[in-house]
């Protein structure tokens, strides 16, 4: 990026090096890219044939038997049932994940207050605490409001996401000039509003990146929900998952395996389908989030 | 533009806009994280339907994990083998990360090689990362059970039926929690070590290209000294992120099979949240793991940070 190219003058044999080193690069990059999609094309695959099929051989070509194993999975509604739960916990938390991060990031940058500085501070130390360490009292809190079983323990908390936070105050830094909030409150436009119809709209693109990133983060989480869940039909996905392994490892569940391959499928393509309509964003927005300056 | 007036008269708006993410934070993570300190000093635990406790006994809990012939360790130490556990699969799937991932950042950034296709490339390895941990792992599961396709495919080969069990095997089970891991974290750090390598003053590399120096003493006197600060911060979130370790091999291995050689610390302090429901126990794991993260990731830091002074320096 912007560098005067020195290899004007390069000599023929640097130049040879130069080809060979991209040849042995392009290998590379082919050979991670097989490792990053050869699981996922298998499960695919896999998930097309019978368990029969699945017994007798292997193989790299899709089957028939698509829809009798997505009718198994879906049999009993157990996994329909569960995908909904997913669903329904994991767009509320990053909703309310990604409006709440930004109205933090919003007051701690925009205003100037006593505390401002020991806030941000707060919260660069706890974004490093692990959710797991505290997980015996949020439990024992859980427990004691009663609120095992339900939803609202896996939703409410991620309005205080650390990350998130971070994440939207650097965007906020550079995209969102003070000026325009001055002109604001001139127009007579209150605090609230303002946030709400001219500083969200300006930090849209961070906020669709991070909607995406805490919405996989809910919809793939195992440890809290396996911690408070214990309802059949309150289950999220990683629970059906999980039971599913345990009752393969204790020979209760039915050994179809056409059927595991469809469940697991089902898990992880929804979220693929989004990542790949989305990746653009994605990417760049992975390096902006985790690095400082 | 500034006035006094306007800063002081907006300044209770500051406190209104961070309540509710402070609210929530203490509720849901900064009493629990109290708490879980608090009861690691008490007995609390279910027996039956009923609750014991809490009863306050000092440092009984942390006595009964450090006694090697108290009833939940019979006979070993379960903190130091869980320890090792995680530490084991974390380093099999980290160090091939870190070496896949600096390469493939140096490539994607190198201008001499001005690879194509880099959002293709980028967005395919990042992809991994957003699979449910768990449905990874079940699908290696499947994979790799002794009628998997992977032993159909040897079996092809060598035309003789080959019914290896993977998962009873520890080398074979941890190597493959390793492999999930790597799996689904080198596009992560290949992103981030990028953002470190274009963060480095591109003209310290035209200033050692003209001092003649070849690709890889660029590499290792340049690009490697100036990366260290990102180095750092990934080996360290890697460990922190290791450390915690638990969809994967409880999935893969139900629960850290064979032989708990896959439980992990994690594993370990969920089943005596979860199963046994003992918090005394399980709070007083809780802060130890605490502090083995801590004096881990100190350890990383001064490892990596203590020859990484002197070309800094010179940047002036």
């Amino acid at each position: 990026m912007g560098t005067t190219h020195i290899s004007t003058g390069e000599s023929k044999s640097s130049r040879v090096q130069t080809n060979t080193a991209r040849v042995f690069s392009y290998i590379f990059l082919v050979f991670v890219t097989i490792l990053s999609l050869f699981p996922i094309f298998l499960l695919i695959i896999n998930s097309t044939r019978s368990n029969a099929q699945l017994s007798n051989g292997f193989s790299l070509l899709p089957s028939t038997y698509f829809g009798s194993n997505f009718q198994k999975a879906m049999g009993n509604g157990g996994l329909l049932r569960a995908m909904g739960n997913s669903l329904l916990i994991a767009a509320a938390s990053s909703i309310f994940s990604v409006y709440f991060s930004a109205m933090t990031a919003y007051g701690i940058h925009v205003y100037d207050f006593k505390l401002k500085k020991f806030a941000f501070t707060f919260i660069m130390v706890i974004m490093m605490i692990p959710t797991q360490i505290s997980a015996v009292g949020f439990v024992d809190l859980v427990f004691k409001f009663k609120l095992n079983n339900t939803y609202w323990p896996l939703i409410i908390p991620s309005i205080a996401a650390p990350a998130v936070f971070f994440y939207m105050k650097q965007y906020i830094e550079s995209a969102l000039p003070m000026e325009v909030i001055e002109a604001a409150r001139v127009d007579g436009s209150n605090e609230f509003r303002t946030f709400n119809t001219i500083a969200l709209p300006m930090i849209f693109p961070a906020m669709a990146v991070q909607l995406i990133f805490a919405f996989t983060s809910s919809w793939n989480n195992f440890f809290t929900p396996a911690l408070i869940i214990s309802k059949a039909e309150r289950r999220t996905v990683p629970i059906v998952i999980s039971t599913l392994r345990s009752a393969v490892a204790s020979g209760g569940a039915s050994k179809d395996l056409g059927y595991l391959y469809m469940v697991v499928m089902l898990a992880i393509v929804p979220v693929v389908i989004v990542y790949i309509l989305v990746s653009k964003h994605i990417v760049g927005g992975v390096a902006l989030g985790a690095v400082k300056g | 533009m500034k006035n006094k007036h306007k800063l002081v008269s907006y300044a209770k708006w500051g406190y209104i806009f961070i309540t509710p993410f402070f609210l929530v934070y203490i509720i849901f993570s900064l009493i629990p994280l109290l708490s879980t300190f608090y009861y690691s000093f008490f007995d609390y635990y279910q027996q039956g339907l009923d609750w014991i406790g809490p009863n306050f006994v000092g440092f009984g809990n942390y006595v009964k994990l450090f006694d090697i012939n108290s009833t939940l360790n019979n006979g070993s130490l379960k903190i130091l083998t869980y320890t090792k556990n995680t530490m084991i699969m974390w380093v099999l799937g980290a160090v091939p990360q870190f070496i896949f991932s600096l390469l493939l950042a140096v490539i994607f950034t190198s201008e001499r090689l001005r690879i194509k296709g880099q959002r293709f490339f980028k967005t395919v390895i990042y992809m991994p990362n957003l699979i449910m941990a768990a449905s990874f792992a079940m699908l290696f599961f499947a994979l790799f059970s002794n009628v998997g396709p992977v032993n159909q495919v040897i079996s092809s080969i060598t035309g003789e039926e080959f019914k290896y069990d993977y998962l009873a095997s520890t080398n074979a089970a941890r190597l493959l929690v390793a492999t999930i891991n790597f799996l689904m974290w080198f596009g992560n750090t290949t992103i981030l070590l990028m953002a470190g390598i274009m963060g480095i003053d591109q003209s310290l590399f035209e200033a050692a290209a003209i001092d003649g120096a070849n690709s890889w003493q660029v590499f290792f006197k340049v690009t490697i000294p100036l990366l260290m600060p990102i180095m750092v911060y990934v080996a360290i979130t890697s460990l922190i992120g290791g450390l915690q370790m638990f969809d994967v091999p409880q999935i893969l291995t139900n629960g850290g099979a064979p032989a708990g050689d896959c439980e992990t610390l994690i594993i370990w302090l969920n089943g005596y949240i979860g199963g046994s429901k003992n918090y005394g126990i399980a709070g007083a794991m809780s802060v130890l793991v605490f502090f083995i993260t801590g004096i881990l990731s100190l350890i990383v830091y001064k490892v990596l940070n203590s020859d990484s002074d002197k070309p800094k320096k010179k940047r002036g």
